[in-house]
C-alpha cells in the first residue's frame, strides 16, 4: 500500500490530480449543497452541457477550451439565471434547449475546425491525469472566489434558499444574490470539467450534499461534510482508476454513486428499526396501562 | 369600532391586480389602523394571496394605489411582519429553530452579514414571546405544524413590525394549537397591527376585532359581524359559520337580486 502510495506521488501529473481533486472538491462540496438545497439540479445540468459550446469555439479558433469553456459557462448561466428568474412556469423548457443548444454548436465548431481531435472527449468525460500546473492555478483561484463568496454572504444565501418571499419582503436583493450564485455554480462546473468532465460534474455537484443531507440537519454541516465525501470520493476514485488503469471521471462517479446507494439504503433500514422499536414500545405501553 | 383619527397603517385604493389575462383583484380599497386585528376571509382562489403579494410589493397592482405607512409597498414593507403559510416542503429544509427566526434580522446593506448581539436578543426576545424558546435548537422537520406556525410568527416579530400579515396561520395546524396560536395573536395586537387571511370562517371570526370577505372584490366596513353583501360578494356557495355568539350555523345557499345561485 505504501509502496502504492509511494508509486503514484511520484508522478508529477498524479500529483497534480490529487490537487485537483481537492480543489475541486471544496467547490464542489459548497456550490452542490446550494445546487441540492434550491433545487436548480436542472439549471446546473444545463450550464455543464452548453459549456461545450465554449469548448468547441475555443477550439476552432485555436484557444485553450478551458477559456472557451469560462466564457460559454458565464454567457449560458446569466441566460439560464434570468430564465429561471423571470419565466418562472416555463423556464425549464426554455433551459433544456439552452442545454442542447450549447452542446449542438460545440459539435459543430469542433467539426469545423482542423486536425486532431482525440482529446475532446476529456472535455465531455474528464482527464483529471492531464491537469496542467497553469490549470491547477485557475482552479485554485475560482474555487478561492467561490468560497470566499459563500462565506461572505452565507446567512443571506441561507434565508434566500430557505425563504425567497421573506427575504424579499425584507428588502435584501435576492435577485443579485441568486444570480451570482448561478455565475458561481458555472464557474465550478468549469474547474470540475477538467475532474470528471461536463457530463459526469451533475453528479460530482449533487451526490455528496444529498448523502450529508441524510445525516447533517444545518446548511453549515452539508457543505463541510459534503466536501470530506467529495474529497473521498475524488481521491479513492482515482487511485482505483490508476490501479486498475479505467476512465478516472468515470470510476470517481461510480464510487460517489455507490455510497450514495448504499448511504440511502442504511437510512431506510435504520428509520424502519426506529420506526418498529416505536411501535413496540406503543404497544407494551399499551399493554401496562390495560 | 370607534373612529381613528390616526393615519392608517396599510392603505389600498382602487386596486386591480392579475395575471397575464387574468384578473384576480377587482377595484380593492382597504385601510388597516393601527391595532387593528382584521380578518379577512375567502374562499380559494378568491384572490387571498394576491391580495397579500400587492400588499407586500411582489405583484405590483395594474392601476391604484398601495400605500404601507404611508409609503410605497417596497419601501414600507419593511415595517411588515410576514407570516407565510406553512409549506410542506419547508420541512425538508435543513435549518433550526433559531436560523429561521434570525432571517427575521436581515435587512440591506453589509451589516446584515453577521448577527450582533442586538440582532441576538430580539431573536431570542421573538423566540420568548413564542414559547419557543426551549426548542430553538431543533431541526425544523422535528417540531409540530402548529410549532412551526409559532416559529414563523416569531422570525416576523424579530424584524420588530409595525404589522403583522398572516396568511392562513392556521389550515395545517391542529385545533388546540390554532386556539394557542390565537391567544398569542391577541396578546401581540396590543401593540401591532394584525391583518390576517384565510379561507377558514369559522377559525378567524371568533378572534378578531372586525371582518370583512374578498373573492375578487373585497367587501369590509370595519365591524365584527359579517352582512349580506359580503356573503354575496365573499361566497356563492353554502358555507359553515360562526355568526355573532352562534357557532356553527349553517346558511343555505342564498340569493342575488332574487336569483337563486348555483
Amino acid at each position: 500500500m505504501i509502496n502504492f502510495l509511494q508509486e503514484v506521488l511520484s508522478y508529477e501529473f498524479m500529483r497534480n490530480a490529487l490537487l485537483a481533486g481537492v480543489i475541486v472538491s471544496a467547490a464542489c462540496g459548497v456550490i452542490g449543497t446550494l445546487v441540492v438545497l434550491n433545487r436548480i439540479v436542472f439549471i446546473s445540468g444545463g450550464i455543464a452541457h452548453a459549456a461545450y459550446g465554449g469548448v468547441g469555439i475555443a477550439y476552432l479558433l485555436g484557444l485553450n477550451p478551458v477559456w472557451g469553456a469560462v466564457g460559454f459557462s458565464l454567457l449560458s448561466s446569466l441566460a439560464m439565471g434570468y430564465v429561471h428568474r423571470k419565466e418562472k412556469s416555463r423556464s425549464d423548457t426554455i433551459i433544456g434547449v439552452m442545454w442542447a443548444l450549447g452542446m449542438a454548436l460545440g459539435i459543430i465548431f469542433v467539426s469545423l475546425s482542423p486536425g486532431y481531435k482525440a482529446d475532446l472527449m476529456s472535455y465531455l468525460f474528464g482527464s483529471i491525469l492531464a491537469v496542467s500546473t497553469a490549470d491547477l492555478w485557475l482552479m485554485l483561484v475560482i474555487a478561492v472566489v467561490v468560497l470566499a463568496f459563500v462565506l461572505v454572504f452565507y446567512r443571506l444565501l441561507l434565508a434566500i434558499s430557505f425563504d425567497e418571499s421573506f427575504s424579499t419582503v425584507r428588502n435584501v436583493p435576492v435577485g443579485l444574490l441568486s444570480m451570482a450564485m448561478i455565475v458561481l455554480i458555472g464557474l465550478t462546473v468549469v474547474i470540475s470539467m477538467r475532474v470528471v468532465g461536463l457530463i459526469l460534474v451533475i453528479a460530482l455537484l449533487t451526490i455528496p450534499p444529498a448523502i450529508a443531507n441524510l445525516y447533517v440537519r444545518e446548511m453549515r454541516g452539508i457543505m463541510l461534510f459534503s466536501i470530506g465525501l467529495s474529497l473521498l470520493f475524488t481521491i479513492s476514485g482515482l487511485l482505483i482508476s490508476y490501479a486498475l488503469n479505467l476512465p478516472s471521471g468515470a470510476v470517481i462517479i461510480l464510487v460517489a454513486s455507490l455510497a450514495y446507494a448504499v448511504a440511502a439504503a442504511f437510512r431506510q433500514i435504520s428509520a424502519r428499526s426506529k420506526m418498529r422499536k416505536e411501535t413496540q414500545n406503543a404497544k407494551n405501553g399499551f399493554e401496562v396501562i390495560r | 369600532m370607534e373612529e381613528n383619527s390616526e393615519a392608517p397603517v396599510i392603505s389600498l385604493r382602487n386596486v386591480w391586480a392579475g395575471y397575464d389575462l387574468d384578473t384576480v383583484l377587482e377595484d380593492v380599497s382597504f385601510d388597516l389602523y393601527p391595532r387593528d386585528y382584521v380578518g379577512l376571509i375567502g374562499p380559494n382562489g378568491g384572490g387571498k394571496t394576491t391580495l397579500i403579494k400587492v400588499i407586500l410589493g411582489l405583484v405590483p397592482p395594474r392601476s391604484g394605489s398601495v400605500s404601507v405607512m404611508g409609503a410605497s409597498a417596497q419601501e414600507g414593507r419593511k415595517h411588515i411582519g410576514y407570516v407565510p403559510q406553512l409549506q410542506i416542503s419547508d420541512k425538508a429544509f435543513p435549518i433550526n429553530v433559531w436560523d429561521v427566526v434570525s432571517m427575521g434580522r436581515i435587512k440591506p446593506g453589509f451589516s446584515s452579514l453577521r448577527l450582533n448581539s442586538e440582532d441576538r436578543q430580539r431573536v431570542e426576545e421573538a423566540l420568548r414571546q413564542t414559547g419557543m424558546l426551549e426548542l430553538s435548537k431543533r431541526s425544523i422537520n422535528e417540531i409540530s405544524g402548529g410549532q412551526r406556525q409559532r416559529v414563523y410568527i416569531a422570525r416576523a416579530l424579530a424584524a420588530q413590525p409595525r404589522i403583522l400579515l398572516l396568511d392562513e396561520p392556521t389550515a395545517s395546524v391542529d385545533p388546540h394549537a390554532s386556539v394557542q396560536i390565537y391567544d398569542l395573536l391577541a396578546k401581540l395586537n396590543a401593540e401591532i397591527s394584525i391583518l390576517l387571511i384565510s379561507h377558514d370562517m369559522t377559525a378567524v371570526s371568533a378572534y378578531v376585532k372586525t371582518i370583512g370577505c374578498i373573492n375578487r372584490r373585497l367587501v369590509y366596513h370595519r365591524d365584527k359581524s359579517i352582512s349580506a353583501d359580503m356573503l354575496q360578494a365573499g361566497y356563492e356557495c353554502p358555507i359553515d359559520l360562526i355568526a355573532h355568539g352562534v357557532p356553527h350555523r349553517v346558511l343555505p345557499a342564498h340569493d342575488i337580486d332574487g336569483e337563486r345561485l348555483e
